[in-house]
């Protein structure tokens, strides 16, 4: 019977599957950070250990501040945090990448980096955008604390097979089109809601012709159409990412023969399915406070009269109002106080490159923060030059983690101010309380920044 | 948690669509303790506004829009519900992550389709009844419906089980798993 990619995987995790249908499926990498102190009291509560410490890796990234290594941490609840994280790793034996370790970042940079997510393995972390580990071939989906707690204890996690859904696209992309925009269009066009429930393995020309790193962007947003996981099929281009990485499998010809079996058959069926094509895929910018409001920076923002209802037009409204925008108005031109560039969705060395690109010889006209997601895509982007490029221009270069994405570390967008963000999420207060957030790609995030306003990236190139 | 049978007490709607956790509590309180009294973060942002329906209220059920709980995996946005006497959340959808979250908390989610909710947000806040091992919602009409519910959440739920304690006591096959998989699957251990 021919298989998907996310069955092969399911069928090689499930231990036991329940009368209900639910699966326990074995975890092979585990994923926690300074945040997941919630979990790790729950297990002490339980007077239990970690059962797996071989298979448990602890990152800090969204707590770490962005202006300094410096010790100690000057906020002391951030500084206990990693203290107890620290704790928890030498009780119970795990590594961690503490705030100044070299292989310190973004839990989702640092692990691919590293080698510790490969093909056909199952990983979770306390930690939405676990989705993003999918872009090997993996099944990596974020869990709550309690699930944490429960992997924890036993490295395994119940679970209802997910429906499985296809986006394949093909063709190419247009010249200042990235991954970010087309993961930003496919949000558009199916909704915050629109994957519920399924995983989704992207597929197509379009998807194989990217670089890993690209496709950890789109597979990063999954979560934000609502997919439990995105995937990409392993290829060559996945064992060249992974091959001499620090823990990738000694026996590596071995691996890679196992990984060339995962592919999804021919025959095989899906639940849902939707073809997309490449060459109409413009730069794309979020206007509202779903990442489903994405739209081309050629597009206007929507007016509620429009509508088809009462409750689509207060759902616009509403946004609008917050947003601070006119029904109607143009995207391009939509003046803006700040720019961030990084996140787990477009804070790797690729990501550093096409912003410096645009940046290049030009002055940002609007203050900015360029966060690398780790040390190791720092410490490259320095040795490129990058670093210079973004000073030149005016932007400040941080230190590895999550900073302005989530806001955790004090990094925030003070009330009624408008960002540029790379990030992955322009939910209402995520950037702080009172933030106005528009996502994009970071060559137009670069443009925003030269311009003072959102603008097509295609007229700076 | 607590175990979870039947309930009775007052519903508050809200309207709107994908209200993410990042709503429900700021990610500048996910730092504190579980025993910080969460119920001060729930949608603290929003409560600013003196119109977001849950101030003046104290519900036991809150009936909402689609997708509720998309976004960030903090069971912190489950913490506030909870600790702020929410028992049950109605809605046509549920953000994965959320739903999971919430059983582990004893706080029931329940599905049903938007065009037979819309009518019910119209009537609230009001009194409604939740019987779980019956399935059954009393509206404030006085009208009832039936809801589906996973039947292990439903047990899991009622019975307030020690999750672990239970897959342990697949302990056997876990290990006989383990033992398959060392020599299956050697490059699935790190390098």
């Amino acid at each position: 019977m021919p298989k998907t990619l996310l069955e092969k995987i399911w069928d090689a995790h499930a231990i036991v599957t329940r009368e209900d249908g639910a699966s326990l499926l074995w975890v092979d990498r585990h994923f926690v950070h300074e945040g997941s102190f919630h979990a790790f009291g729950m297990l002490d509560h339980a007077g239990r250990r970690v059962l797996r410490p071989d298979l448990t890796f602890g990152v800090t990234d969204h707590y770490v501040p962005s202006h300094s290594r410096a010790l100690p941490i000057a906020d002391p609840e951030v500084a206990g945090m990693i203290d107890r994280l620290r704790g928890n790793a030498r009780h119970n034996g795990f590594d961690l990448m503490d705030p100044n370790d070299p292989r310190q970042g973004i839990v989702h940079v640092a692990g691919p980096e590293q080698g510790l997510t490969l093909p056909g393995l199952t990983i979770v972390c306390g930690d939405s955008h676990t989705s993003t580990h999918g872009a090997f071939g993996a099944l990596g989906f974020g869990i709550g604390a309690s699930e944490v707690s429960h992997v924890l204890a036993t490295q395994t996690i119940w679970q209802r097979r997910p429906h499985a859904m296809r986006i394949a696209i093909d063709g190419t992309l247009p010249a200042g089109v990235a991954a970010k925009d087309l993961i930003l269009s496919i949000i558009g066009k199916i909704g915050a809601g629109g994957a519920t429930g399924h995983v989704i393995e992207y597929a197509g020309s379009a998807i194989r012709a990217l670089g890993m790193e690209a496709r950890m962007t789109i597979c990063n947003m999954s979560i934000e159409a609502g997919a439990r996981a995105g995937m990409v099929a392993p290829d060559d281009t996945t064992f060249a990412f992974l091959a001499g990485r620090p823990r990738a499998p000694r026996d590596f010809d071995a691996a890679v023969a196992a990984w060339r079996t995962l592919p999804t058959d021919d025959d095989a069926r899906f639940d849902r399915e939707i073809t997309l094509s490449a060459a109409e895929i413009a730069p794309t910018v979020t206007w509202g406070t779903s990442p489903e409001t994405a739209l081309p920076i050629t597009a206007s923002v929507p007016d509620p009269a429009g509508a088809s209802d009462a409750a689509g037009r207060g759902r616009i409204a509403e946004q609008l109002d917050y947003m601070g925008l006119q029904p109607g108005q143009a995207l391009d031109g939509i003046r803006i106080d700040r720019v961030f560039i990084g996140s787990c969705t477009n804070g790797r060395l690729s990501d550093l490159r096409a912003a410096a690109a645009v940046l290049r010889g030009r002055r940002a006209t609007v203050p900015g923060l360029v966060v690398p997601g780790s040390v190791p895509v720092k410490r490259q982007a320095e040795a490129e030059g990058l670093d210079r490029v973004f000073l030149g221009a005016g932007l400040q270069w941080g230190e590895p983690g999550c900073s302005m994405c989530v806001g955790m570390n004090g990094d925030l967008v003070p009330p009624g101010e408008r960002c540029a963000a790379t990030s992955n999420r322009n939910f209402v207060g995520r950037q702080g309380p009172g933030a106005r957030t528009h996502l994009m790609s970071p060559a137009m995030a670069a443009a925003a920044a030269i311009a003072g306003a959102l603008t097509d990236v295609r007229r700076l190139a | 948690m607590t175990a979870f049978v039947t309930l009775e007490g007052e519903a508050v709607a809200i309207e709107a669509a994908n209200v993410d956790t990042d709503q429900m509590i700021p990610a500048r309180f996910l730092r504190k303790d579980r025993n910080a009294g969460y119920q001060n973060f729930l949608f603290h942002d929003l409560r600013q506004d003196p119109a977001f329906p849950l101030n003046g209220h104290a519900p036991v059920v809150l009936v909402t829009g689609p997708n509720f709980g998309c976004g960030s995996s903090r069971e912190g946005a489950v913490y506030a519900l909870v600790d702020a006497g929410v028992r049950c959340v109605i809605a046509p959808s549920f953000g994965d992550i959320f739903a999971s979250n919430a059983a582990k908390n004893g706080l029931l989610t329940i599905t049903l389709p938007e065009s037979q909710l819309r009518a019910v947000r119209s009537e609230l806040p009001g009194r409604v009844a939740v019987d779980l091992p019956a399935q059954c919602i009393r509206w404030p009409d006085g009208r009832t419906d039936a809801f589906e519910i996973d039947p292990f959440r439903k047990r899991c739920l009622i019975e307030d089980l020690d999750d672990v304690a239970l897959t342990f006591e697949h302990r056997a096959a876990i290990d006989a798993f383990c033992a398959r998989d060392r020599s299956g699957r050697l490059w699935a251990q790190p390098g």
